[in-house]
Parts: C-alpha cells; structure tokens; sequence
C-alpha cells in the first residue's frame, strides 16, 4: 500500500511531558516524523501539536488511534485531504557570490519572501507558504549552494464553513 | 484543615477502599511509611520491589479491585519496571506509588535519583511527576480513576520527599474532571444488530474471548451469550475461566499451544465472535491466514485494537460486559430458531476433532511426567484453586490440565510473559482472597527469579503453595532447541539448583519432594493440607514437551502434534 504524508494536528493539555508522551508513542511504535510544530493556543492549558508523517492508511489509522488513547490528547484530526490552510516558514542562509546576487534577489521577488540579512557572500531568506512554494524556491536556490536553513515544519489550521 | 502530603496520601488511599498495599521502604518514603503506621492499611513487606509490584498485580487480578504498592526513590523504582511492564501489558488496575528526590535537587544526579515518569512513561497507562502539594489529592484521585477505567493499566504517581513534608489545605472534593479522556462503555446498538444478523446466517460459529472478559466481569454474560446461541467457546490464555471449563461447549484454550479442536475450529469457522481479545500473535500464528474463512466481528473497549491486526467485518467499541448484555437481550427479543439443528453438523465436526487428538502424556512408573502433577493437583483442589504460574513450559501446562470454572482463578503473565511473576502474584492473590487455596505452578528456573519473596509469604502468614516442575533445564526454549535447532542447547541446561526442600526450610516454609509417581499424590495432599507456605519439588522427567505446538510462521492449524 501506498505511504504518503500525512498531517495531523491534535490539541493536549500543556502538561509538563506531554510532548516526550507523543513523541515517544511515534518512536516506540515505529511510526515516522517528518516534522513536529507545538506551541501554546489561546485557550490557557493548551496546546497545538502539528506532526508531518508519512504513513499508509492502516497505520495512519493505528496513529489516530494511539494517539487518542493518550491521557492529555484532546482532539487529533488528519488534515491532509481537509479543506484546510498549510504553510510552513524556512530561513535559507544561500550564499551570494557577486555572479548570483541578482538573481537571488530576483527570485526573492518572484516568490514574494523576504531578505532579512545580508553579507558579503550571504543572504539569509525568509520564505513562508505552502509545501509546493518552498520546495521549488529551494530547488532554484540549490544550484548556486545553500549554507544552512532551519524549517518549522508544516502547521495547519481547518478552514471554517463560509 | 491542614495536611502533609504524606496525610493526604493515606487519606486519598482510604477514601479509595484500599486495605492492603505492598511495599518496601527508603530514604525518599520514609515520611509516607512513619503516617502510614498510624493507618488500618495493612502492609505487606516485600523483600525486592519486583515483588511487590507482582503481588499488587496478582491482588488485582484475584479481586478486581486496583492493587497498590508503595517503593522508594532510585533502584526502588527502577524495580518495578519490569512489573509495571507486566501489569500493563495484561491490562491490571494498580496503582504504584514512588518516593523521588526534592523537587530542587530533581535533575541534578541527587542521591538515589533516576527520572522513573519518563522510563515507565511507554509502560504505564499514564503517570505523573507531583511538583506541589496542592495537586497531590487531585493526581491520586484521577490516577485510581485512570488505572479502574477503560481499558485499565496500571498508573505511576512519583512523589517528591519535600510535597510528601509540604502542607496544605485537605479538600474532600472527589469529582473527577479528565477533558481529555472520556472512556466510553456503550456499544452501538446498530453494530450489535449486524452481528445479531451474523449470527442468524451461521453454521459454524465460533466465540474467542480474551482478557478483556475478566476484567470487565463479563463472564456471567459471556457464558449466557454462548449457552443461548449454542455456540462452542475457545479463549486466549488470558481469557481462561470466563466460561466453565466443564461444559460440553468449550473446546480449550486457542494458539500457539491450544488444543487441537479449539485451533481446527478457527481455521474453519465461518463466523468468529472475539470479545475482550486483541488478536494476539501466540493466538494467531500466522496472521494474514487466521480464520480465513470467517467473517470475524469484534467487541472490545480500546479502539486502537480494532483494526490493528485483522481486518474485521464488524467492529464494536464498548464494555465488554455491556455489549453481551445488549446482545443477550436482542437474541432473546428476536427468537431465532433452533440453534441446535443449524450447528449440528459444525458441534459433530468439532467432536471428530476432539476425539483424533486428545491432549495426553504417558505416565510410566518411574518418571513423573509435568502433567501427571497438575492433572493430579486439579483433582485433589477439585478445580477450586486460585492458581497463578510462572512463564514457560509449566505456564502451558498449568493452561492446558487444569480446567477453570471461573474467572479470576487464573492469574498468569500472558502479554509480557515475565518469569518470577508467580509467586509474588500468589503472595497478592492469597492477601485478596486469603479463604482460597493459592498455587504456584513453577518451574525450577522461573522460581529463583523472586525467590526471596518465600520470607514474604512466611512474614505475612500467606501460606501460599509452590508446585515445582523441576525439570533442571529452562524448559521452554530447550523446546525450541529440541525442535528447531537440532537439539543444540544454548545455555538452557541448569544442571545446579538449589535443594528446593532445604530452600525452603532455611525461609522456614514447608519442603518436600517427590522423585517417583507413587510419591506425586502424597506429596500434594500432604502440601495443600498444611497451613504452612510450602513448596513441593517434583523433579520430573527432564526432556518432555508442550503438544501441540503451532510453530512461527504457521497457521494455527498446522499443528505439531507429537
């Protein structure tokens, strides 16, 4: 059967450990993680927890279950065919040998991310948007050598019925 | 009114209905035992922690009710991880409470300091690390709460020396408030009638239950359900004593060492009602091919076990208990026809079976074989003890001779198979239910794993009984030398062991031995009728086997029978 990305996003207490509760619970049953948001939400005493995986369906299935089964789990949602809004943001250190700063700065401007600092022979670059824009930036920067880059990894929200 | 967190715990454990609880004390508890001694609680000092997490569990599982032991910080915690393992592996109610260094020096290597929430965290239901004393009445209330609900398991609550000092206001307010989990009992009514349905258009039905029977006290309905529908019964290892072993429908425990009719009837069935069961794989060798015939329906009240390793063709999410009750009373509105003429020829095809291999052993006159004594020790206690084993060959035989008439009498590491489990388990049982008969059915090797706990039974006045299978080999996995590994036999031989007898002396407990046949049935009566902790070394025939055998890999049809 076919594995393919999957995101879940789960709402828990923000109690100290419930982080190590999940990851654990994805490392000791040998589910992957390909990326891992949390943060605090508006409502005091929860958090968001947002888990790229990869994954085919009986076990992402095993994974919505497991998870639920956890004390301080709220709620888990896989999002991934949902109507919902993905993004991620990166910071991309790409060097800037004078050959290529025009054309880096060229492409910033295409896909409308930011320079946020600048060297003699670096730019760092702050892109957000969905999966599909950071990977091409990415592969268009490649060729000329990215230094260093961090990623949040993808964050998700349902969009609201209009 | 103000209290030390060492008063509220004994005042939450009251509040809770314990009266026993098994421990041993230390620096980072010794606050909590000097309140504890000024309880009714009684106490049962262990001599390693492994013991006394394996008693809790075996008082658990006698009574229903959530064990509880109390151990020290450091080593005393990390003891009982491998019983936490087990408990949770087999779904036991317990509670275990560990003392832990102050909270300041927690994270600083302190003396006798290990992290025990985050070593136990994949093995315990849930536990917790109480930072203030203010949430200690809270976190012992919902850890109960926790460990009796659901799907039980056991729970950890790790207390700081300092929060069992701590003061703080007493609050009597038990209302337990979990957002996050809301375990649900209810089955779905129009699930349970697909299987009411199921069951009309069977021929050759099959019920499979598990341990989720016992622990969800399910067992009056389960054996309703069956007699109703006139339908033959197997069950896990975990699940034996949910339908009496006597009656004409059960056809003896499922898998890798089942009965040769209980194994045919899955691999044959056209319908398999599992209940209470999580498709084990000692249960189900080979598991793309198990029941491949049936369409298969299955109660059981963690979601996460539906689905997980078969595929089902109705799944219901709910209390075991209560879903048999429900359906009880459907097949009882419904007033299907004649049970008796739609499975006639399935109940005549699994009487075949049963006839074509009978589970047998050849006692001869100067060897005592291993099944002679539990066929002899089911006799003389007339099926009515409590009996909990070790893990490995005297595990299996202890399963496939002695037949169960009820639940709870069976108390066995099945998920984790952990050796040493027994006697401590029989230790706790016997504090459960101290009118019954407690056996330990042991081999020679698993009986030294918790040795120590003879002092135990003897300090406490819980005469429990010991029945060793001493065959001086670790008999399980010299089987598979035998079989599967041309009979090279890796370390298995323990060709030195104690003089049991002597052993159990020197602990001041009762030893005797029996060498030949003539001396199996002296030695029990002697041993039962004492009221003494006894053990009772039969030094049986050294290379025998646990038939049938399904091997890795097989269908649980392909059975090797001798």
């Amino acid at each position: 059967m076919q594995a393919n990305k999957h995101v879940i996003t789960m709402l828990v207490d923000n109690e100290p450990g419930v982080l190590s509760r999940v990851v654990g619970l994805f490392g000791g049953r040998g589910f992957n993680i390909e990326s891992l948001c949390v943060a605090e939400t508006v409502t005091p005493g929860i958090s968001r927890i947002t888990i790229v995986t990869k994954a085919n369906p009986p076990v992402v299935e095993q994974i919505e279950k497991q998870l639920n089964k956890l004390i301080n789990i709220l709620k888990v949602r896989d999002l991934t065919h949902e109507d919902a809004v993905k993004r991620e943001m990166a910071l991309i250190c790409v060097k800037a040998s004078p050959e290529y700063r025009a054309e880096i700065l060229r492409i910033v401007d295409i896909f409308r991310c930011k320079v946020v600092d600048v060297g003699l022979e670096h730019f760092i670059i702050e892109v957000t948007g969905d999966e599909g824009k950071l990977t091409a930036l990415l592969n268009l920067l490649k060729p000329m050598g990215i230094k260093k880059i961090a990623r949040t990894g993808t964050i998700a929200l349902l969009r609201e019925p209009k | 009114m103000e209290m030390t967190g060492a008063q509220i715990l004994m005042a939450v454990l009251e509040e809770q209905g314990v009266d026993t609880i098994f421990g041993f004390p230390g620096g980072a508890v010794i606050d909590i035992y000097d309140e504890l001694v000024k309880t009714d609680i009684r106490h049962i000092l262990v001599r390693h922690e492994q013991g006394a997490v394996h008693a809790a569990d075996g008082y658990a599982r006698a009574s229903g009710r959530p064990g509880v032991c109390l151990v020290t910080s450091g080593p005393g915690a990390t003891n009982t991880v491998t019983g936490i393992a087990t408990a949770y592996m087999d779904s036991i109610p317990m509670v275990v409470i560990t003392g832990q260094v102050p909270t300041h020096l927690i994270g600083n290597d302190a003396f006798q300091e290990v992290d025990i929430t985050g070593i136990t965290r994949p093995c315990t239901k849930h536990n917790y690390l109480v930072k203030s004393v203010d949430d200690l009445a809270r976190v012992l209330r919902e850890a109960f709460y926790i460990a009796m609900s659901g799907r039980p398991g056991p729970v950890l609550v790790d207390i700081p020396k300092d929060v069992a000092n701590a003061r703080t206001r007493w609050s009597d307010n038990t209302q337990i408030r979990i957002k996050s989990y809301q375990p649900n009992y209810k089955p779905n009514m129009k699930q349970l009638k697909k299987v009411v349905g199921l069951i009309k258009k069977a021929k050759r039905p099959l019920l499979f239950g598990g341990g989720g029977l016992i622990l969800s006290n399910a067992a009056e309905a389960f054996t309703a359900f069956a007699r109703q529908t006139r339908t033959p019964v197997t069950t896990s290892l975990m699940g034996l004593g949910a339908f009496p072993g006597s009656d004409p429908l059960w056809l003896g425990m499922i898998g890798m060492h089942g009965t040769y009719r209980a194994n045919m009837s899955a691999g044959n069935c056209d319908l398999l009602i599992a209940i209470g069961v999580r498709f084990d794989d000692r249960v189900t060798g080979k598991i793309d091919t198990f029941a491949g015939k049936a369409k298969i329906v299955h109660i059981d009240i963690d979601p996460t076990s539906i689905r997980k390793n078969v595929q089902v063709a109705v799944p219901v999410v709910g209390g075991c208990r209560e879903s048999l009750e429900k359906l009880n009373a459907l097949i009882a509105e419904e007033q299907i026809g004649d049970f008796d003429e739609r499975h006639q020829e399935w109940l005549h095809q699994i009487d075949e079976w049963k006839h074509q291999f009978r589970m047998a052993y050849d006692q001869g006159e100067t060897i005592i074989k291993p099944q002679f004594v539990i066929d002899k020790l089911f006799e003389l206690t007339k099926g009515q003890a409590i009996v909990t084993t070790e893990v490995g060959q005297n595990q299996m035989w202890a399963a496939q001779f002695y037949h169960f008439d009820g639940p709870r009498q069976f108390i066995t590491s099945g998920g984790l198979g952990t050796m040493g489990f027994g006697l401590p388990a029989a230790i706790g049982a016997k504090a459960a239910c101290p009118d019954r008969q407690v056996v330990d059915i042991a081999g020679d090797g698993s009986i030294q794993m918790n040795i120590q706990e003879m002092a135990t039974a003897v300090q406490s006045c819980l005469p429990v009984k010991i029945v060793i299978l001493n065959n001086g080999y670790l008999g399980m996995v010299r089987q598979w030398q035998e079989l599967f590994y041309d009979r090279r036999y890796a370390c298995t031989l323990m060709d030195h062991q104690p003089d049991f007898v002597k052993l159990a002396d020197a602990y001041g407990a009762l030893g005797l031995r029996a060498t030949r046949p003539d001396e199996v049935e002296k030695v029990l009566q002697e041993g039962l009728a004492s009221d003494r902790t006894v053990i009772m070394d039969f030094v049986v025939e050294k290379e025998e086997s646990v038939y049938p055998m399904v091997p890795a890999g097989a269908n649980i049809t392909e059975m090797l029978l001798v």
